[in-house]
């Protein structure tokens, strides 16, 4: 009773003060928390971050509808870099100095993060950065739920090159140019070599971001296929350049059976644009697919359905869910949890208390944030486009594995994989 | 051993079970089986199998992926039915949870070869020879397939089909321990002109140590032969082909230009806003293949027809009013003309954010433009392509007409060559402007359509094609139609050329270098004309 009372004459005390001061928004910081968003909504990625704001702010909810963290609810900011890399910046500064945001979910492309980067370790921010990634990065303030290289790209590879895969002896790097393709396929290169494969059997290949004119680089594929061996394309094409090249593919003819895509950018989400039937049998790795079965998937496939006819999203009756948005996720949660444990928003406290967190995750594995890396033990799936636009898996990992932000087959990263 | 006798007793039981089964029940708890080699071994064993009339129903389904276990059961599921997959009977009550049986790509080439050399016995000649083209495109394990091709070959009566096999009999007895074997498969295979044979023969001058994958020092060398000989032959298909995709961006860069060509070359107004008219026609696209979803669902293979002229009026109309409202105020004023329509191609993209959202939106191939025309094994040209060369070809010749023709292609030369004169005579010069603005931007609308069945249409799809429109148009020489045609086609074979050589990064700022140049040394184009900007 004595509770309620003082939290009543607080509200009304509060209220009052608001009414008579005509204090600014910011105020009512105090019974909230702040949660920045940031992903572009429009722009070359807006194919790929829109549904990541929309689990982030579904999940929000969800943990606001179950009373919140440490009995405030949060509120969202929701702000759009347009998929302008320096503008990511300039965002994540205004969420961070202007909303005082207690924690940002946010950026896809690596060239993103690496541009809101000097920003988080200047205010001492914390960022959730929910994608797979090429690794050779650990920063304190931020925390990485998607796959380092060694829980997505290398497993991939080995698969390809197994008999099962279809023993491939020659590979195609194929990316956007930037950060992440370039040191993905660095690491490849070197894990390539370490099995034997020669640099002559290798071909990498580069296109500017939203690039739309495959034509040539197909001939090429096929030409280089054509000269022996078998030959597996691994793709890491970011963005709505999938499109075009997945359209071309199918054009020409070029068929999984002879040449197989393996792409760590494409997922379900990405398949909705296209026409999947051309697209049958390539292969996709990531460390959730929509069509893996367990009642915490469905749970989560449900809540998102529901979730697009609320918000009113478009074609919200074929909404998908993809391993990004399984990752913010479990992000979001762990944050939560963190912050319970904590008891505070305090950037350095939380960071503190994310270690060792675990939660039982959609992919139908409980996943840990590991104590020392940041990264969280994930599983690995690598799966065939099917007719739908879905994936069948074809293997997996045992358990969860552990990340190795510093990838081994770099030299110079041995005694790196500690903060 | 508890599980032998457990998949001993089940064995057993299925025997019992399904009388009159004549699949051998091992091949299906295989099937069943998680693990790979297990799933491998019975495929192979049920392409053995192959004369077997319920072998070849398991087969048809697991390339049809509609096979699925059931409890320890392999079923077939055909519509609302489920069948036995030993037996083919229905099973009532229908099992009510089943788990689909997936394939991975080796295991599927290795199920669709099997089919495909099933069907080389069939009585149908049309058959017969489509089972063959599919298995020259792709056999697979050729040893698997030998008996049958041996015993397919020995039926065989067409000529065509038995040219198909004895080339297929060859690729399939290069594993042959028989060097002799070997050697007269690799001599036949020196007539074909596939990338896939000459990948077969490359394979046999693998080096393995010290060691050659093929011990036979003749069949090495004949091998070597055959590659050259194939090599030549794929030669100029290569190039072939290299010249269609120049060609094939040289007509998107035209279609991209033309409307350009117009309104800059023509009349002197720098449009920045030409991107967004292409998006314009692009979103009007989308918006027909909505309504013809919706409506008539029964013609959407022909939404592209509808979408021409829509897309044409609409991206029009957008331009009359761009020039009636804002650049009519600013002729003869290049600085503020530039700054205005970028404003308005703000307005633009804003707008069409507003209408469809900030996503891309899907906009599909009809299916009489998916997929390509096969003209040698390593050159197929895809539809969409040639569609759109052939689109860029009547929108020039319907341009051309238009300008040399008509009298309003009349007017609008002789407004552009001298204004005052054109007026003296009694040519409305204010209304000509706005006319030949719309055509521009009609035209534009059109290049859009185009670029909607290859590139993804979003809000700033057109900020990607402003620059290479201009390019292609200064290049090309102000005020000259011949001039964008020849700068578009040369632009997209120089670009495709220097892509295969040097990758899409580098060809692109290679192409950017060689303009910058061009233009120093000839600031007038290509093909110069005078007009009423130059004096």
């Amino acid at each position: 009773m004595q509770n309620r009372r003082s939290f009543i004459k607080a509200a009304v005390l509060s209220a009052s003060i608001a009414a008579i001061g005509g204090l600014p928004a910011g105020a009512y910081a105090a019974d909230t928390i702040k949660v920045g968003i940031l992903h572009s909504l429009s722009g070359t990625m807006a194919i790929s971050e829109t549904a990541l704001k929309e689990t982030a702010l579904m999940t929000i909810e969800e943990i606001n509808a179950k009373g919140g963290v440490l009995g405030k609810k949060l509120e969202p900011v929701v702000v759009d870099p347009a998929s302008d890399w320096p503008k990511f910046a300039e965002k994540a500064r205004q969420l961070l100095s202007q909303d005082k945001v207690a924690v940002t979910f946010g950026c896809w492309t690596s060239v993103s993060r690496k541009s809101v980067l000097p920003v988080y370790k200047e205010l001492n921010g914390l960022l959730f950065y929910p994608v797979q990634y090429e690794g050779e990065e650990l920063e304190k303030n931020v925390f990485y739920t998607g796959a380092a290289p060694n829980q997505q790209a290398i497993p991939a590879v080995e698969y390809l090159m197994s008999k099962e895969g279809g023993s491939a002896k020659r590979f195609v790097l194929l990316g956007t140019d930037y950060v992440y393709p370039r040191t993905t396929n660095k690491i490849l290169r070197a894990f390539l070599h370490s099995k034997g494969v020669a640099d002559a059997d290798i071909m990498e290949e580069y296109t500017p971001f939203g690039h739309s004119d495959y034509q040539t680089i197909i001939a090429k594929i096929k030409k280089f296929a054509g000269e022996g061996k078998k030959t597996a394309v691994i793709s890491t094409i970011n963005g709505d350049s999938n499109v075009p090249f997945y359209k071309e593919l199918g054009n020409a003819g070029l068929k999984a059976k002879d040449v197989p895509v393996v792409a760590f950018s494409v997922g379900e989400e990405e398949l909705r644009g296209v026409d999947a039937k051309p697209l049958v049998g390539h292969l996709a790795a990531w460390n959730y697919f929509m069509s893996v079965k367990n009642p915490e998937n469905d749970k989560f496939i449900k809540m998102y359905r529901d979730w697009a006819k609320k918000a009113k999203l478009p074609k919200a009756e074929s909404v998908v869910t993809n391993d990004p948005m399984e990752a913010t996720y479990v992000g979001i949660h762990m944050w939560a949890q963190a912050v319970e444990k904590a008891k505070s928003t305090d950037t350095d406290k939380v960071i503190a208390a994310m270690a060792g967190q675990s939660f039982k995750a959609p992919s139908g594995f409980t996943l840990k944030m590991d104590e020392t890396n940041h990264h969280l033990h994930k599983p690995v799936f690598i799966g065939e486009i099917k007719a739908d636009g879905q994936f069948n898996t074809v293997w997996k990992t045992k358990g969860p594995i552990r990340a190795q932000p510093w990838s081994p087959f770099i030299p110079g990263n041995e005694g790196k994989q500690k903060l | 051993m508890k599980r032998i006798f457990l998949l001993l007793s089940l064995v057993l039981g299925l025997w019992a079970g399904s009388a009159g089964a004549a699949l051998d029940p091992a091949i299906l708890k295989g099937l069943a089986s998680d693990d790979f080699d297990a799933k491998q071994a019975a495929v192979a064993g049920l392409a053995a199998a192959g004369d077997d009339a319920d072998a070849q129903r398991l087969l048809k389904a697991l390339s049809d992926d509609a096979v699925a276990v059931a409890g320890e059961r392999v079923v077939i599921v055909a519509g609302d039915q489920v069948l036995d997959a030993a037996s083919g009977a229905a099973i009532k009550p229908a099992p009510a949870n089943s788990e689909s049986i997936s394939l991975n790509n080796s295991l599927r080439q290795q199920v669709d070869g099997a089919l495909a050399a099933l069907r080389l016995f069939s009585t149908d000649t049309a058959e017969r020879l489509a089972a063959a083209r599919l298995l020259l495109a792709d056999m697979g394990d050729g040893a698997v397939l030998l008996p049958l091709l041996d015993k397919a070959l020995a039926h065989e009566q067409d000529p065509v089909i038995k040219d198909i096999l004895v080339r297929l009999h060859a690729q399939a007895s290069l594993g042959s321990p028989d060097a002799a074997v070997r050697l007269k498969a690799v001599q036949e295979l020196g007539e074909s002109a596939s990338p896939a044979v000459k990948a077969l023969l490359l394979g046999l001058l693998d080096k393995q140590g010290d060691d050659f994958a093929e011990p036979d020092e003749k069949v090495r060398l004949a091998a070597q032969t055959a590659i050259k000989a194939i090599d030549g032959r794929l030669a100029w298909s290569d190039t072939a082909g290299q010249i269609f995709t120049g060609i094939s961006l040289g007509s998107i860069l035209l279609l991209a230009a033309l409307g350009l060509a117009i309104t800059y070359g023509v009349m002197g107004v720098i449009n920045m806003a030409h991107g967004e008219l292409l998006m314009v026609g692009a979103y009007s696209a989308y918006a027909m293949q909505a309504l013809f979803r919706a409506r008539f669902p029964e013609f959407v293979d022909y939404y592209l027809l509808a979408a021409v002229p829509v897309a044409f009026f609409v991206a029009a109309a957008v331009g009359m009013a761009m020039e009636r409202t804002v650049i009519r105020h600013l002729y003869g004023r290049p600085l503020e003309t530039l700054l205005a329509t970028w404003g308005l191609s703000l307005v633009l993209i804003q707008a069409a954010r507003l209408l469809f959202g900030a996503q891309n939106v899907e906009v599909a191939n009809p299916a009489w433009m998916s997929g390509g025309v096969q003209l040698a094994d390593n050159l197929s040209l895809p539809w969409n392509r040639l569609v759109i060369v052939a689109f860029s070809g009547f929108v020039l010749l319907v341009v051309w007409l238009m300008m040399n023709k008509t009298r309003l292609g009349m007017f609008v030369r002789a407004v552009t060559q001298n204004r005052p004169m054109a007026g003296c005579v009694g040519v409305p010069t204010a209304r000509i402007d706005t006319l030949a603005f719309g055509i521009g931007s009609g035209i534009a609308g059109l290049g859009g359509v185009a670029l909607s069945q290859i590139a993804n249409v979003g809000p700033d799809m057109g900020q990607g094609y402003i620059v290479d429109s201009f390019m292609v148009v200064v290049l090309g020489g102000v005020g000259q139609l011949a001039g964008a045609v020849w700068a578009a086609l040369g632009l997209g074979i120089v670009t495709k050329f220097l892509e295969g050589w040097a990758g899409a990064v580098i060809a692109k700022i290679l192409v950017l270098v060689f303009i910058i140049i061009f233009i120093q040394k000839r600031p007038q184009g290509l093909f110069a004309l005078k007009g009423r900007f130059v004096d």
